[in-house]
């Protein structure tokens, strides 16, 4: 064996881990432990309601506040989120899209505050809004003002904080909304060339500080665990980026053309059963974005073995970081230069990426780029078709999923016996605690300066001017995250997204069990009278939609009329439609981990007004013991990862309709 | 066959009368439930209705155009003014159902609804349901039951061949709305495929020229009124999007509704479309042999409009008739 020492070494990529809960003083908490456990960098989850631009004590803010993220309201919760933590000697991500311009204002306020030089600050934001339209769901804005938000950003951090990443182009969410490899290229790929065509034209940056501009860009991408392909995608991703940079943008500097990512590896196909094998799964998903040195992140971030089942642990947090640290540590990766270089096969695969990736980019320029694509909602139809298809494939067994279906028998795990069922748990009473340091803060502040400070952003946002002085500004005088989201959308408006689930009829799949269902379904209309009518509506402020869509465009196959209602729904609207629209069960989607407030809330409003009749539904991620709860509340079904058999889902959704209409149930379909 | 729960027709006439959301759900159950004993229900709820609401008060609006012209979006951005200005606003959307399954995905609602929670707003989404180029028969009762409740009535539904008819007949103003650059609405105009709406709308106005093209050629197309005193049709440029003309585009509906009150045209029409949809209903519940027992469709309709009891009173007489009829064979 040859010494260790004299070996020369690359030096590792960014290790993170995605984290924060409850308030910004437990999540400081967190961070510092897991900084002294190796972590290199810091990655901020920011609850919903700081993600959409509300305070925590706004109505939609029930029940989510602390829950997938840590609440950041003004100035003293980023103060107490980075306490006894050297902004100049940190490198922190945030992901936060549509009200970017105001953490950063935040961020960078704090460290004025803190008398650091902005020049010193070193991180990313995600600041990638199109992807929110797609898949995510946290946007405010419309894309037009979005996109001039997007811009500003980046012209400010050039010129200020040059060592920022201002924006990560993220391909993740596209691969979660059931992106193909070549869709997930071609339309981040776009959305990189939208971002640069905006800041091109808005005219603040001189041509020959622009191929600064597209060195700053970075992308943010999903493996997923067919992790010969993903290793063929990075290095068609790093192939297509130099050749855009250098003939749409005449970057001559290779260095500033290099496709720079961070990555957080699939967490679509982590499973709820034998949760343990999502650890090798992690595993392999990593080996993709590491292993080929021409094509290597520059900062990494794993999910928890257990994120099916809810929000992870500081110990299952401290496992993913451990895979890192054993991978770049202990084997000898970082030892040799890239091991795919002239390979055969994998050439070929690239190319064929290539080819494929380059055809869509067409299809989405001839309809005048990405924006316009996702406006006609051409880009969420083919997000949503794909995404069918993988579930068909999941279905009819084509695609193998273990422990799912197949190799589903299991012994007992020990890994989630012990008393708190293996996940976390926010307290409520963390909300409550929010609120009234919200409220204090408000009361403590300098009103005439805040007022003052949110008439100078409202002013600004008019105008042409770069949004960011008057943002941190606005952050400096104590003005709260609802505060800046509410000026704003005052000024320009709120985005209303195309759902993407007007897709054709498909009958494929397994075609006897759905003429059974048609059946079924037909037999009911006639005994009820009425066609059977379904609400799908998301309570809160989650806005993976995915879920939600599939059940709809599924319901309508077998013959539902659906009533698809789309995301950020108060209970008291999700009632108000149920009783609009005389259906005869309403179907709820929940992944925050807010399920048992916003569930309980909407069969109460549902009893206001005489529907307690009518049966719900829920699913989403739910660990086991709320099941019981939320049966308890009332919810006749609850649906979780686990159950990927849409037929059986539709089949047991007849039957309850059935059984609160008196009519016997048919059982299973088979 | 389970037994159907179903409320006292009279009271529930009452409730709705009186703006009770729940009762107005109800009503459109009712209506909406093909069993026999919910189809007595819903029609003696009609006939229960004040006949004042529904021949001489508020405003029914139909909305129609081809599929993409933004109808839900313009809707939206109508239903945002009117509601400021204290308008309450009941609102059916129609959308196509899928003829391999019967389902469908109802996603107007979606575009149309207010961000914020809002009382004064209510819309109920409507599958096609298999009623080729027509709207379903639930429409016009559905309409009657929003019209006794709301100041407002908007009914929004895709326009092709018979829709343009069936939705002439359901409306007091009939508003279409042309997609920008596309010819489809000048030649169904000129070939007389397209009833002539009440109001002609081009939507996209940002879009720019081609937008104030269609907007020429469809004045072009319009035959001038005969005299003063008639309704000159105009051809309105909106962007949905950008929210321009959307104020000018309600008060050109505001002043639809006053020249028909002027021309004494209001009372009129809307008994003609009752009697044409009671004809519609009774066709369906009874079949066209039905219908021939008390005396076939054109005799109908002229008892109908020369008749002195309103048209929902009538319709209750035919069906009563019609159904004693059956019981006899």
């Amino acid at each position: 064996m040859e010494n260790a020492q004299t070996i020369k070494k690359d030096r590792p990529w960014l290790m993170r881990t995605y984290s924060g809960h409850s308030s910004a003083k437990a999540s400081n908490e967190l961070y510092r432990t897991n900084l002294a456990k190796g972590q290199t960098g810091l990655s901020v989850a920011f609850d919903l309601p700081t993600q959409t631009g509300y305070d925590s004590d706004h109505p939609l803010a029930y029940g989510e506040v602390g829950k997938v993220g840590v609440p950041i309201s003004h100035i003293e919760d980023m103060d107490q989120l980075f306490e006894e933590i050297p902004l100049d000697k940190m490198n922190t991500s945030m992901t936060i899209n549509a009200p970017t311009a105001w953490l950063m204002a935040l961020y960078f306020g704090l460290a004025e505050r803190r008398g650091i030089d902005l020049k010193l600050l070193n991180g990313t934001t995600q600041n990638d809004i199109v992807k929110e339209y797609l898949s995510r769901g946290t946007y405010i804005f419309p894309p037009g003002p979005s996109m001039r938000l997007t811009a500003d950003t980046i012209n400010y951090t050039v010129k200020n904080v040059p060592k920022w990443n201002p924006t990560n182009v993220c391909s993740y969410h596209l691969q979660e909304a059931g992106a193909t490899p070549v869709q997930e290229l071609a339309y981040a790929l776009s959305t990189g060339i939208a971002v640069l065509d905006k800041v091109k034209e808005s005219g603040e940056i001189s041509p020959e500080d622009f191929p600064q501009v597209v060195g700053r860009i970075s992308y943010f991408v999903n493996a997923g665990i067919r992790f010969v392909e993903e290793i063929c995608k990075l290095r068609a991703f790093t192939e297509l980026w130099d050749e855009i940079t250098e003939k749409r943008y005449g970057v001559e500097d290779s260095k500033l053309r290099r496709f720079r990512y961070g990555v957080q590896v699939n967490s679509l196909g982590l499973t709820e059963t034998q949760p343990e094998n999502n650890v090798q799964r992690i595993v392999l998903e990593m080996l993709a974005v590491v292993l080929s040195k021409n094509a290597r992140a520059r900062a990494v971030q794993l999910p928890a073995w257990n994120e099916a089942m809810g929000l992870p642990r500081p110990w299952d947090q401290q496992w993913s970081l451990r895979i890192q640290q054993v991978l770049a540590y202990e084997t000898d990766l970082l030892e040799y230069g890239d091991l795919f270089d002239g390979s055969p096969v994998i050439q070929e695969k690239v190319d064929a990426l290539v080819a494929g990736a380059r055809e869509e980019m067409s299809k989405v320029e001839s309809q005048g780029g990405i924006i316009h694509a996702i406006e006609s909602g051409y880009i969420k139809r083919e997000l949503v078709n794909s995404h069918m298809q993988r579930l068909r494939a999941i279905e009819s067994g084509d695609l193998k999923i273990i422990g799912i279906n197949c190799f589903e028998e299991t012994t007992d795990s020990p890994l989630t016996q012990g008393s708190d069922g293996g996940i976390m748990k926010v307290d409520p009473q963390a909300e409550r605690d929010q609120i009234e340091r919200l409220r204090a803060h408000k009361a403590n502040r300098n009103q005439q300066e805040a007022e003052a400070a949110l008439k100078g952003l409202e002013d600004t946002a008019k105008s042409d001017n770069n949004i960011m002085p008057a943002a941190i500004r606005c952050a400096q005088t104590g003005v709260t995250t609802g505060e800046w989201g509410n000026c704003l959308r005052e000024v320009f408006g709120e985005f209303r997204p195309p759902t993407g689930i007007d897709i054709s009829i498909q009958a494929k799949g397994n075609a006897e069990k759905i003429e059974q269902l048609r059946s079924r379904i037909k037999e009911t209309v006639e005994a009820i009278g009425r066609p059977l009518k379904l609400l799908v509506g998301k309570p809160g402020l989650d806005g993976h939609s995915n879920g939600a869509e599939q059940i709809a465009v599924k319901a309508r196959d077998v013959g539902f009329e659906v009533v698809y209602d789309g995301i950020r729904l108060t209970p008291q609207q999700i009632a108000q439609a149920a009783q609009e629209e005389g259906v005869h069960m309403v179907g709820l989607s929940i992944l925050s981990g807010s399920h048992l407030e916003l569930i309980k809330t909407v069969i109460e409003e549902m009893g206001n007004r005489d529907m307690k009749s009518t049966p719900v539904i829920a699913g989403g991620i739910i660990p086991v013991e709320d099941e019981k709860l939320l049966e308890g509340f009332g919810v006749k079904a609850v649906y979780t990862p686990k159950n990927f058999d849409m037929n059986a889902i539709m089949g047991d959704m007849v039957d309850i309709i059935r059984k609160s209409h008196g009519l016997e149930p048919y059982g299973n379909v088979v | 066959m389970i037994p159907l729960e179903l409320p006292d027709p009279l009271q529930l006439a009452e409730a709705i009368v009186q703006g009770n959301r729940s009762a107005v759900a109800n009503a459109l159950n009712i209506i909406d439930n093909k069993r026999p004993e919910a189809k007595e229900c819903s029609a003696q709820l009609l006939s229960a209705l004040p006949q004042k609401k529904l021949l001489e008060e508020g405003h029914l609006i139909g909305i129609t155009g081809p599929p993409g012209a933004g109808k839900s979006s313009l809707v939206s951005a109508l239903i945002h003014i009117w509601r400021k200005a204290g308008v309450s606003i009941g609102v059916l959307a129609v959308d196509p159902s899928s003829r391999i399954s019967g389902g469908a995905l109802l996603g107007d609602r979606l575009r149309i609804k207010l961000p914020q929670f809002d009382e004064g707003l209510f819309i109920r989404s409507l599958a096609s349901r298999g009623h080729l180029g027509g709207l379903a028969s639930e429409v016009w009762p559905m309409g009657l039951v929003l019209l006794a409740c709301f100041d407002l009535v908007i009914i929004e539904t895709i326009g092709v061949g018979q829709t343009e008819i069936d939705i002439a007949n359901v409306s007091d103003t009939v508003c279409y709305i042309a997609q920008p650059a596309s010819g489809d609405s000048i030649q169904y105009l000129k070939s007389g495929v397209m009833e002539i709406p009440d109001v002609l709308v081009v939507n996209k106005s940002d879009l720019g020229t081609p937008a104030k093209k269609t907007a020429r050629e469809l004045t072009r197309c319009l035959v001038p009124p005969e005299s003063q005193t008639d309704w000159s049709i105009p051809v309105h440029l909106v962007s949905a999007s950008e929210g321009s003309g959307i104020e000018k585009l309600a008060q050109i509906f505001e002043e639809h509704r006053a020249w028909l009150s002027q021309a004494n045209k209001l009372t009129s029409s809307r008994v003609e479309h009752q009697a044409a949809w009671g004809i519609k209903l009774l066709r369906e519940e009874f079949g066209r042999h039905g219908l021939e027992l008390v005396g076939g469709e054109t005799t109908l309709l002229q008892q109908w409009t020369s008749h002195v009891a309103s048209p929902l009173e009538i319709f209750e007489v035919f069906r009563k008739k019609i159904l004693t009829h059956w019981k006899k064979i």
